[in-house]
């Protein structure tokens, strides 16, 4: 949008609130049908397939024998803990490294546009086709990374997926490496929006470097790092690929975190309640973050 | 006298010197930093990606080799998934188009129970509609992976295991929230008055979706719609779970079942990522600036 359409707009704004006052119920028999028409489809769909699914999940993990079954599983104790751990590292490192990138790629240059372009691809490429590419990568005889380590530093690798906590360790890198590109493109949106004499004006008050970002830029940007901090613990905690495909919950089911356990239990076990169980025993955890997020979301005014 | 001046003036020029050969110092630093971060991002980006490639141009049986190089690049197995020409990719084609059904699909309805939604709710303001972007807010937050095992029994009983639809139908449940919020954010920029002297004019409600609100939505509709299609080609859990028959398998499902097997056909399985990842990379770059734009504005602001 051009400057005078931008003027109109605003005007038009204005005008808007007054409008609305009037509009307020205002709606007209035939009109009010035709707008229940226009809902109808995506609420159907809503109750169909996701409020239906939530209903019948919470009765089949009802069962309190159920929770006593699962919490008995050596399995599952270990699952929880991995969770922990990949929670805590995936979320928080890649939320920081997005954030330091984030102020990297805003250096001016032709440079960082290449550089951009190729630090986003591991977000561009499916996430199958790159963590089917990891899990051969991390082979201990024939892998790319142990191949590497010896011709360059002439190093035998370990078996990377081998034991729980190097397999645990490069399913945090991977997902580290898959999703910081998505995050740090939110984040630099965020600095972009941060208008130009804002940044002008501390400049020239001597806040440059470290005190620029402590005390202008970070300020402006806590509020959608939060955000994007709790969105990223959600999407986490349902991540059910990097598992699968980097370590496959092995060795001996060690790296198991709750979303695969869940679809472990239900359908390698053939035991659809404790996966469900499984699931749920998550829900401590989720609902309050829910509850958080939606509050931010609707009355977020993250300016990007 | 002259002496005093000369040694000011010398003292002078020395101070800026110093000044300007500290200035050329941090400025070398700086890029020097740049270029060591700058190779550091490259590599760490490209690895799993290069892997994918190396391994994709070995020669058949010459996986289990140690070099880091392709030594003699061989298109060989490219060649095999594109004839299928292994006994694992005898439907490849047909999957590839079961992906690509689905995706389409996907995206239509996506972006025509979205855009309905959000005139409902933006544009004509029907009472209760926040009860509606609360839904939609609400599923955006639930992790999809934690409702798959109530929807794949919820789908047994309806007898639509195998079939496409059911994808279709929970894909179409979790994208579309996301196109309610980036609609009804973008429909903000356009003024209601738009709305308004079409209605004075006459023009019912249907008129004035078709003939105005879509075609003013039309950015939105792009980043909505290659967000729909890429999330779509890439899911693969719901894929996993509903779809276990050959005929009716997706790319994901395929390649993650070469993983399964005993004697993985490494080669085969990096082309066949390969071309499983190109669509969705061409689409991403292709529409980088629209998706970038939606994806800031309902990704986060919701």
């Amino acid at each position: 949008m051009n400057g005078t359409s931008a003027v109109e707009v605003s005007r038009f704004a204005l005008r808007r609130r007054a409008l609305s006052r009037s509009f307020r119920g205002g709606l007209k028999g035939g009109e009010y049908t035709w707008a229940l028409a226009f809902v109808v489809p995506y609420v159907a769909v809503f109750l169909a397939f996701v409020a239906y699914p939530v209903v019948y999940g919470l009765w089949m993990g009802s069962d309190a024998s159920l929770y006593r079954e699962l919490f008995a599983d050596p399995i599952y104790q270990s699952s929880v803990v991995n969770t922990a751990l990949y929670l805590a590292l995936g979320v928080n490192v890649k939320m920081f490294l997005a954030l330091l990138l984030s102020g990297f790629f805003m250096r001016p240059g032709w440079w960082m546009k290449v550089l951009l372009l190729i630090f986003v691809l591991p977000w561009a490429v499916p996430q199958i086709s790159t963590f089917i590419s990891i899990h051969w990568m991390l082979n201990g005889e024939w892998g790319f990374l142990n191949n590497v380590l010896y011709k360059l530093f002439h190093v035998e690798g370990p078996h990377w997926l081998n034991d729980r906590w190097t397999a645990l360790g490069a399913v945090i890198v991977s997902h580290i490496w898959k999703w910081t590109p998505f995050w740090t493109l939110i984040l630099l949106a965020g600095r972009m929006a941060i208008p130009l004499e804002i940044r002008d004006t501390a400049r020239v008050d001597g806040a440059t470097g470290l005190r620029g970002f402590v005390h202008i830029t970070f300020p402006l940007l806590a509020n959608l790092y939060l955000i994007c901090t709790l969105l990223s613990t959600i999407f986490l905690l349902g991540d059910f690929n990097a598992v699968t495909f980097v370590s496959g919950g092995g060795p001996a089911n060690q790296t198991h975190v709750l979303a695969t356990l869940g679809i472990r239990d239900a359908f390698e076990i053939a035991n659809p309640r404790l996966g469900v169980a499984a699931v749920m025993s998550a829900l401590p955890m989720v609902i309050p973050l829910v509850i958080i997020l939606m509050r931010k979301l609707r009355t977020a005014e993250v300016q990007v | 006298m002259s002496t005093i001046t000369v040694g000011a003036r010398l003292e002078a020029s020395r101070a800026e010197s110093r000044a300007y050969s500290q200035a050329r110092r941090r400025r070398y630093l700086s890029g020097l930093g740049t270029a060591v971060l700058s190779a550091a991002i490259v590599v760490w980006s490209l690895g799993p990606i290069y892997n994918m490639v190396l391994i994709s141009l070995e020669p058949e049986g010459d996986v289990f080799t140690d070099h880091i190089w392709p030594r003699i690049p061989s298109f060989e197995s490219f060649w095999g998934v594109l004839t299928q020409g292994h006994w694992y990719l005898e439907h490849f084609w047909h999957q590839f188009g079961n992906s690509f059904f689905i995706g389409m699909m996907v995206t239509f309805f996506a972006l025509l129970f979205g855009s309905l939604t959000s005139f409902a709710i933006g544009r004509m303001r029907i009472r209760h509609g926040w009860l509606v972007s609360n839904a939609a807010l609400l599923t955006y937050v639930i992790p999809a992976s934690f409702l798959s095992i109530p929807f794949y029994r919820i789908m047994q009983n309806y007898g639509l295991a195998n079939n496409p639809w059911s994808v279709i139908a929970a894909l179409v449940a979790f994208a579309t929230p996301y196109a309610i919020f980036v609609f009804q954010e973008y429909g903000r920029s356009i003024p209601i008055e738009v709305d308004e002297s079409a209605r004075i004019d006459g023009a019912s409600p249907p008129q004035v979706y078709l003939r105005i609100y879509l075609p003013l939505m039309a950015p939105a509709l792009v980043a909505v719609g290659t967000y729909a299609l890429l999330l779509a080609w890439n899911e693969y859990l719901y894929q996993f779970l509903l779809l276990s028959s050959k005929s009716s398998m997706t790319v994901p499902v395929a390649l993650a079942q070469f993983l399964s097997s005993d004697q993985s056909p490494w080669n085969y399985m990096m082309a066949t990522a390969i071309i499983y990842a190109a669509p969705p990379v061409a689409i991403y770059y292709a529409f980088r600036r629209r998706m970038a734009a939606g994806l800031t504005m309902g990704g986060v602001k919701g």
